[in-house]
């Protein structure tokens, strides 16, 4: 396959559409935005695509919760569809409010159900400091499932959310995403170990916790932006360091179309 | 009418961040609390749905599984009152944008639809005294315009549907009124005219041979309203010997026309100004303010004024892409005592977080990122805090015209119309007293940023498409300004009853001025009404054709087959009477303090930087976001740590492209204390210094000016106001960078009963500069050890006004002034210099001067610096103290590699500068004066008076390290 095709999800109070777009293309896919008000009148079309992207924003206000409002219309009208494009070898990518909206959606993490039904696992929650944030991290991967992600890579990019504490339903179902490779990336402090400490972890999420991936391996969820960290000149510090031939962000891009290419 | 009510908890064993933000606010407003405070949501759904589905739905969708509990109540099922227990409901009427988002979710989860409500409620300890708690929720959690506090327990049930509308169309009798009358008139119907503006009316109706109907009369007051026609400004000023016909004119567009850069597109005609941007795009700009509605309630004052002014973008030509947003806030200090706080006004510090809150939530949720802002502090900003918001955007070339044409369909595209923002434009074109709190709850907006970007996506895709032969936003006077405008020239006939409504009840004239928020009307040939509809369909949001356009001349309104106005265009456009002010201007009686040397110059600076003028805005910053779309090129908070200041923001506004906008304003509201031509050159000064220090091209930038003023009924206010314009526009000149759009805010006076507070007279200038590259521009932290550092610039005896004083309790005389001649080169030369990338950073000098500004680069550097006062280009012997902290503008501070110094000095031959210093890794800042170190401190004091000030929540200081 030479060109891996990406469903950008649309819907309203989503708003980072464009940028994801901009970031697939630049990566060697291509993208079609689709209104989740198509998808879910037809959720057949989803067979169309190789990867789904939900990108960040703030899906129907956030009402309720955050994703809230959108995880219910995705599971109650594209459930089964959405399962059988994983299972069948899609990829999904949720970042931010996306990663919000599959979480409570149940496609992420899939670590304790029969993996045929979608149910919710973990839930992200307001930030400790209870408001919204805007500011840039340090992520590294964790040992990890997803199919696309190495252990011990290092990405810089923004965070920008206020629903980012990352709850599991109990301590020991955090420790055991931990464990068994659930958890993909964490915030790091200089020393580039995990950590649940301000600003660093800008919500001061248990464990570090900033990305999961499903019992797949082919679902990334993820807080901070890397559809931020993209161009160059979105890197904070090359005024200092000189500019980079790329931005830390389109790693995660570029990994998921050589992955969906190669299927 | 009953309803379910179902209560959704954090479990009792996790923290609840929203109760912990609700107990700081009781706290701040006095309660002394033992236990902490737990939130609640309530969610009220319709008595229809069965208990089945209740439960399902509570599970699903209300709580969420891991972290919530809920209890449910039955329709009809009393609830119980819990001793401490508190609930903030919404009153009827008022937008609930959750409440639609549950019925929603109700019917993908395939239930019926059925009507829903939502409110808050906390658990705050049930040692508290009753009457306490009720007093002390009812100002730190809720806001008594928009909402009611209840210690009752849960709500009975969803709020009763609205009355029956009344139809009538109401003719007001005027003809027969004397001028006692026509003034009561226009006082009790809160339409803002004057005698003179009254018997205009009259004289016409007269002529008519009838009475206005109560929509005309209503149309005709928005019309002319201050806010909408800038009576003062556009009409005749006695200033002396002198008559000035039109100071906008006269000195404002004079400038620009005069000027007659190539860059401007379309000018002050327009919702924004449009300059050009690339061969394929302009980029267009403005900057509103929304101060009442902000004094009033500050979180939706300022919420619907960022709403308010995107709208103005999109509206711009076929309608403009917004691509960053603005804003700026002068409050009272945020120490200030609370029985210093008149009565009606709400304490400062409440409301900063309203309008930071207000900016956050609608700014965000649009997508737009917050890049650029500032904060000033004055005590007399307590009754009539300024809320200036701005926004950029993008349009096609070939999208800047516009022009309805008779037969075009007018279309609504947007939110709901409610009885919200009634008078508006009225309202904020009179003063503020001490009981408009409740006699102009109307005039609150109430935001809902989701609807208003479904209404853009949905304008943008209908422009691209060529669906629309005009665009305009509803925002003061609501459909009667837009429609009203679009009209202007032509005619148009209005069917009021197709009007989508938020609930039942409102009168024709309510529907046609009110100013609920997110709508946009757009004049569609008839051929491409059903395309536009669909579009609207696809993106979720209404779609509704209101009427036509017509060769009429007249404005013809009807509810059905009623008619409720059929006015002449050309009278409401034209015929609003000359407007005619004193004005003389006396030159304020100021005095230079007597104040004995400073002793300890190290702690000075340590003040200055603490100072709420100077300090960290981070606070603020973080709670915006300002990355989205991709586009940032040059953030707020800059250096090592992304915590130093930004004099500008730069962005790349196309994805394809690296062309980028370099954005930054200047305001100082304490020069105009001495000086308000000395405020006003300053503003443009600062701006445009601002512009030049991160890279931007001072010979491609574009100005705004956005006044904020008091009763300029008062004659020397209004001198004041023309002296300000005067000195502006004499450095605008100089500095060739047109005005392209402008905005005015008069009457900002707070009638405390015993005293009147007027702001201080101020103008900000926001610039706006086209870049070819955003690859080009710098930053203020210093970036290497060994480097040297340069002032440019001539430093004065002028500490008239500074924080310096300030920090010593005084104002002084010896106020800035700027050599405009002299400060063009000096912009040029620097900008030149920067372009020739000879430059690694770069800040100018504002508040705090020299030092302060030093000491910002070493805390966005986190490196040391050592500097010599005495080489510093001086006009006259001045001391280590006048050196350190004088305000003179035209200034800039350079880092500069050791092997660039000669590139430098070949860049700034002519200009006057010196080197001062070097960058080191010392870790301390070192200030010596006549071979003397005058000031010894340590980098990590630096930034934590820079930072501590403004961190409301103690979270940005502790990130210090």
């Amino acid at each position: 396959m030479s060109q891996p095709k990406v469903l950008i999800l649309r819907a309203p109070g989503i708003n980072c559409e464009r940028e994801t777009f901009d970031a697939f293309e630049r990566a060697g896919a291509s993208c079609e935005h689709l209104h989740v008000k198509k998808l879910v009148a037809d959720p057949t079309q989803l067979e169309k695509f190789d990867i789904l992207s939900v990108p960040g924003g703030f899906a129907y206000g956030d009402d309720i919760a955050a994703g809230r409002v959108l995880a219910n219309e995705l599971r109650q009208r594209a459930g089964d569809q959405l399962l059988q494009f994983i299972d069948r070898g899609g990829l999904a990518l949720g970042i931010c409010n996306g990663f919000q909206v599959l979480v409570r959606l149940g496609l992420l993490p899939r670590a304790s159900t029969d993996g045929k039904t979608l149910e919710q696992e973990v839930t992200l929650s307001h930030n400790l400091s209870d408001h919204y944030e805007c500011r840039w991290v340090t992520m590294k991967t964790l040992p990890n499932r997803c199919v696309f992600l190495d252990e011990g890579l290092t990405i810089q990019c923004p965070a920008a959310h206020g629903e980012g504490y990352l709850q599991p339903k109990t301590p020991e179902f955090g420790r055991m995403l931990r464990d068994e490779g659930f958890a993909t990336f964490v915030y790091v402090d200089e020393g580039g170990d995990a950590t649940t400490t301000y600003p660093e972890n800008p919500n001061g999420s248990p464990l570090g916790l900033a990305g999961l991936t499903d019992v797949t391996g082919r679902v990334l969820g993820l807080m901070p932006h890397p559809d931020r960290a993209y161009r160059p000149f979105h890197m904070p510090a090359w005024r200092r360091s000189g500019l980079p031939a790329n931005a830390d962000g389109m790693m995660v891009f570029e990994r998921m179309v050589r992955e969906a290419r190669g299927a | 009418m009953d309803a379910w009510r179902v209560e959704v908890r954090v479990r009792e064993d996790l923290p609840d961040p929203a109760g912990d933000a609700a107990r700081h606010a009781l706290t701040a407003a006095g309660l002394e609390l033992s236990a902490p405070v737990r939130s609640h949501r309530g969610y009220l759904l319709g008595a229809d749905l069965g208990e089945d589905d209740v439960r399902r739905f509570t599970s699903s969708v209300l709580a969420d599984p891991i972290c919530e509990t809920a209890t449910i109540l039955a329709p009809g099922e009393a609830g119980t009152a819990t001793p401490g227990e508190v609930r903030v409901v919404p009153r009827p009427g008022v937008t609930d944008n959750v409440a639609h988002s549950v019925q929603k979710a109700l019917v993908d989860s395939g239930m019926p639809e059925v009507m829903a409500g939502t409110y808050r409620g906390f658990r705050v300890g049930d040692d508290i005294d009753p009457g306490a708690l009720r007093n002390a929720a009812a100002t730190a959690l809720a806001n008594d315009v928009i909402q009611d506090v209840t210690l009752d327990g849960p709500p009975a049930g969803l709020p009763g549907a609205g009355g029956a509308p009344d139809l009538d169309p109401h003719e007001i009798v005027i003809r027969s009124l004397d001028d006692a009358a026509l003034e009561e008139l226009s006082k009790t119907a809160c339409l803002a005219l004057t005698v003179r503006e009254m018997r205009t009316i009259q004289t016409h109706y007269e002529e008519a041979g009838r009475e206005p109907t109560q929509s005309e009369l209503e149309t005709i007051a928005q019309t002319w309203s201050e806010h909408c026609k800038h009576k003062t400004l556009t009409g005749k000023i006695r200033f002396g010997d002198e008559i000035i016909d039109n100071l906008l004119k006269s000195e404002i567009a004079r400038v620009t026309n005069e000027l007659d850069r190539d860059f401007c597109v379309s000018v002050f005609v327009d919702n924004a100004g449009v300059i050009t941007f690339d061969d394929e795009d302009c980029v267009c700009i403005k900057v509103e303010t929304h101060n009442h509605p902000s004094a009033i309630e500050p979180f939706g004052g300022a919420g619907t004024g960022v709403g308010g002014v995107i709208r103005d973008v999109l509206g711009t030509g076929l309608a403009a892409r917004p691509v960053a947003s603005t804003d700026i806030f002068c409050v009272a200090p945020l120490d200030m005592k609370h029985e210093d706080v008149p009565e009606g006004c709400m304490h400062p510090q409440r409301i900063l977080r309203g309008v930071v809150a207000g900016v956050r939530d609608y700014g965000n949720p649009m997508g737009i990122p917050t890049v650029h802002g500032a904060v000033h502090f004055d005590e007399d900003f307590v009754g009539n805090p300024l809320v200036y918001v701005g926004n950029v955007g993008v349009i096609p070339r070939n999208k800047v015209a516009k022009k309805p044409n008779p037969g075009d369909a007018i279309v609504s595209i947007g939110g709901r119309t409610g009885r919200d923002g009634i008078h508006g434009a009225t309202f904020s074109s009179l003063e503020l007293h001490t009981e408009s709190e409740s006699v102009s709850s109307g005039a609150v907006q109430i935001g809902d940023p989701i609807t208003e970007r479904k209404a853009m996506d949905a304008v943008l895709r209908g422009r691209d498409e060529g669906l629309f032969s005009a665009v305009t936003d509803c925002g003061a006077g609501g459909y009667s300004s837009a429609v009203g405008e679009m009209a202007e020239g032509l005619g148009a006939t209005v069917q009021l009853e197709t009007v989508p409504l938020k609930y039942e009840g409102l009168a024709p004239w309510e529907i046609w001025i009110s100013e609920a928020q997110e709508r946009m009307v757009v004049a569609v040939p008839q051929e491409h009404v059903a395309r536009v509809l669909e579009i609207c369909d696809e993106e979720d949001v209404e779609g509704t054709v209101l009427g036509h356009f017509e060769d009429t001349g007249r404005l013809v309104l009807k509810y059905g087959d009623v008619v409720h106005g059929d006015m002449d265009l050309a009278f409401l456009h034209d015929g609003l009477p000359e407007f005619e002010r004193e004005a003389h201007f006396v030159a304020k009686s100021v005095a230079e303090p007597n104040l004995p040397a400073e002793t300890d110059h190290g702690q000075a600076l340590l003040n200055v930087l603490a100072d709420p003028n100077v300090a960290s805005k981070e606070w603020i910053v973080r709670q915006y976001d300002h990355e989205v779309q991709a586009g940032s090129a040059g953030k707020p908070l800059v250096g090592v740590r992304n915590d130093g200041p930004a004099d500008a923001a730069v962005i790349a506004p196309k994805l394809n492209s690296e062309r980028g906008i370099v954005l930054s304003s200047g305001l100082n509201p304490r020069y105009s204390r001495i000086d308000p031509a000395a405020m006003a050159e300053c503003a443009i000064d600062e701006a445009m210094r601002n512009i030049v220090a991160a890279g931007g091209d001072p010979e491609h930038t574009a100005v705004l000016d956005n006044y904020c003023w008091g009763n300029c009924a008062d004659p020397q206010r209004l001198g004041e106001l023309v002296v300000a314009t005067r000195a502006l526009c004499h450095v605008a000149e100089t500095y060739r960078t047109p005005f392209v759009s402008g905005k005015d805010s008069l009457n900002n006076e707070f009638n405390a009963g015993d005293r009147t507070i007027s702001i201080p007279g101020c103008i900000l200038v926001t610039a706006m500069s086209v870049i070819p590259d955003v690859k080009r521009t710098i930053t203020t932290d210093f970036k290497t050890a060994g480097n040297k550092i340069a002032v440019i610039g001539v430093t004065k005896r002028e500490l008239g006004g500074s924080v310096y004083w300030k920090t010593r309790g005084e104002l002084g005389a010896c106020v800035p002034r700027v050599d405009a001649e002299s400060g063009k080169e000096i912009l040029d030369s620097t900008a030149r210099a920067i372009a020739s990338h000879a430059i690694v950073s770069c800040h100018d000098l504002s508040e705090g001067g020299l030092a302060a500004a030093a000491a910002e680069m070493s805390i966005g550097g986190r490196l040391g610096c050592k500097v010599d006062l005495g080489a510093v280009v001086a006009d006259d012997a001045l001391s280590a103290e006048e050196l350190m902290f004088s305000e003179s503008q035209s200034r800039f501070l350079i880092e500069v590699p050791p092997d660039k110094v000669e590139d430098v000095e070949a860049n700034l031959f002519g200009v006057a500068f010196s080197w001062i210093g070097e960058v080191d890794d010392s870790n301390t800042l070192t200030f010596d004066h006549g071979g003397q170190t005058v000031a010894d401190i340590r980098l990590a004091d630096c930034v934590h008076a820079f930072k501590h000030t403004l961190d409301l929540d103690g979270t940005m200081t502790e990130a210090t390290r």
